[in-house]
């Protein structure tokens, strides 16, 4: 009788489940091998062409000169990014661990780019580093001009070379706050009774957070470089709201958009999906292994 | 224990300092905020680039009327988007987290790792094999289509949600429930969802909010008329016959769903961002 009831729910529960599991397996990863099949495949044009060419793609990739400036702006980006976050991150929360007046408010403040696109993000931090000069200049650079700031007028995301490094302000504001709230996660589990220890035995306050504090926030370092790493390596809506196409400031999720679906050239475009996908997985997988592991030792 | 204790003390001053901090800080974070509020509140006649930053005479409605008249449609698509893959999504979760609580099956070892990855992938690794699927159905083009995809995709993150969420439902409620006898979906009707507001809260926030500012899906999969908030945002800032004005009030609008959101269910807001960064 037990048993038979016990059969019935696992049946149920299969059924329940199996939609959701088998539309993962065949969207994520049936897709992920219908890519790699497309990036060794000679496909150009809106016909499909599975004609095998080997890596052909993939080598063409690594000596065109647009994709050399595509790993070289996620690089720069990606350095002043994640580091521009842990940086903002770790002081906001030290800052707001201090006991201030207002904590919860500025909290909030601090995380609320958050709720709010990388479009809408691009399209206002686009006009704040509006780059005209003279009598068309506006945005920061005409609040610079005017309180006398003016070494800080800049040409922004249009510096040639350096455009990229500007993208990463609008990217900083809009992912420091919750680089902020993942610190303050981890400021809030140190136990009071170990800053006490340290304080009574003479080390000051700035002692503390560097011998201390500073030490036992690592794994939220990891985690939270792990994460915008991986933010960095797919950013894409982001450069297309404040740049739109220009090479200069490209990067490879916008190279495989235009190249794919704009020149037609499908199997360089799903050749650049699996190597982004591949940069992906080499930062995620050792610390999705660990995560996993930690969760079932404890 | 030295005698250093005693210099130590300093405070006030110090303290003055860190408000100060915080108010640079805090003005960084409301900048865009600012001069998206200014230029939507100022009438044609005042929008000037030299007094961008000054603060309107009074309250006008030019930028927004004319940012509502430009993104009308596309609110109405993105709210057609948003609020069927939300609610279909945390059902999915909510029942997908349910049974891979309770039932530890075969193969279970490998399902969630591969759930957990499915989070991160970059979207461009499936996006061929997914306009191809999505021309091959004939949704390509369509609300539909682009709200089955975020479903999908978020199936790893919703499901592994509510699973963190129900693995602390406690084991003797449920045992207790099998020993009375019920069934599967009764264990779920009578245990597992009546305590489950938060998790469903956490997930609806968490769809409504991805699908709201998601552009890549959008970009790719509908057509001019089906565009959602975002894709004619971006397309009205790129165009030239749009005023600077117009595209900062229109920002605005394109905001302020997720903003009302974040802002009364901001605790539920972080959690979300807590679940789907760190936990699995």
């Amino acid at each position: 009788m037990a048993r038979k009831k016990l059969d019935k729910d696992t049946i149920l529960a299969i059924i329940l489940v199996a939609p959701s599991i088998l539309a993962v397996l065949i969207f994520v990863y049936g897709f992920i091998a219908w890519s790699m099949r497309v990036s060794f495949s000679n496909w150009v044009g809106l016909l499909p062409n599975y004609e095998f060419i080997g890596l052909r793609n993939y080598i063409e990739l690594l000596q065109d000169p647009r994709f050399h400036i595509d790993i070289r702006n996620t690089v720069v980006f990606t350095v002043l990014f994640v580091g521009g976050c842990l940086f903002l991150g770790v002081g906001l929360a030290i800052l707001l661990d201090q006991g201030l007046r207002g904590e919860s408010f500025f909290r909030s403040l601090f995380l609320f780019p958050m709720a709010i696109s990388f479009i809408v993000t691009g399209v206002v931090w686009r006009w704040l580093m509006n780059p005209a000069m003279g009598s068309r200049m506006s945005g920061l650079n005409l609040l610079f001009d005017s309180v006398g700031l003016d070494f800080l007028v800049n040409k922004w995301h249009t510096t040639p070379q350096w455009g990229i490094a500007a993208i990463a302000i609008p990217a900083i504001w809009q992912m420091s706050g919750y680089t902020m709230a993942l610190y303050l996660g981890g400021l809030r589990a140190i136990p009071e009774s170990l800053r006490e220890a340290a304080r009574v035995d003479g080390a000051s306050e700035v002692q503390v957070y560097r011998r201390i504090i500073l030490p036992l926030l690592w794994p939220v370092t990891l985690s939270a470089m792990i994460i915008l790493g991986h933010i960095s390596l797919k950013v894409f809506d982001l450069i297309v709201a404040v740049a739109g196409k220009q090479v200069s400031l490209d990067v490879p999720a916008v190279y495989m958009w235009t190249t794919t679906f704009d020149g037609q050239f499908y199997g360089r475009g799903a050749s650049i999906g699996i190597l982004l996908l591949l940069s992906v997985a080499v930062l995620v997988i050792p610390y999705l292994y660990q995560s996993l592991r930690e969760e079932s030792t404890s | 224990m030295r005698a250093r204790v005693a210099d130590r003390p300093r405070r006030p001053p110090t303290r003055a300092w860190l408000y100060i901090l915080l108010l640079i800080m805090a003005l960084f974070y409301l900048l865009p905020m600012y001069i998206m509020l200014v230029t939507g509140f100022k009438s044609f006649d005042e929008v000037s680039l030299k007094t961008m930053w000054n603060l309107p005479s009074g309250l006008a409605f030019d930028n927004f009327v004319a940012a509502y008249e430009q993104l009308a449609p596309h609110l109405w698509n993105s709210l057609r988007l948003v609020i069927p893959t939300a609610a279909i999504s945390a059902m999915l979760g909510s029942i997908n987290g349910f049974v891979l609580t309770r039932w530890r099956f075969p193969g279970a070892d490998i399902v969630f790792p591969l759930l957990l990855f499915g989070m991160f992938i970059p979207y461009q690794s499936i996006l061929i094999p997914l306009v191809q699927f999505m021309r091959t159905t004939g949704l390509y083009g369509s609300i539909p289509g682009l709200a089955l995809t975020h479903i999908i995709y978020g199936i790893p993150i919703t499901t592994l949600t509510f699973r963190s969420y129900y693995i602390t439902v406690p084991k003797e409620m449920v045992e207790a429930a099998r020993i009375d006898g019920a069934g599967l979906l009764e264990t779920y009707y009578h245990i597992f969802l009546p305590v489950s507001a938060p998790a469903f809260v956490v997930v609806l926030i968490w769809q409504f909010t991805a699908a709201w500012n998601d552009f890549l899906f959008a970009v790719v999969l509908t057509n001019p008329e089906n565009w959602p908030i975002t894709v004619a945002l971006n397309n009205l800032a790129g165009s030239q016959i749009i005023a600077w004005n117009v595209q900062m009030a229109a920002s605005l609008v394109a905001a302020i769903p997720t903003l009302i959101i974040y802002i009364f269910l901001g605790r539920y807001f972080l959690r979300g961002l807590m679940s789907g960064a760190l936990k699995g």
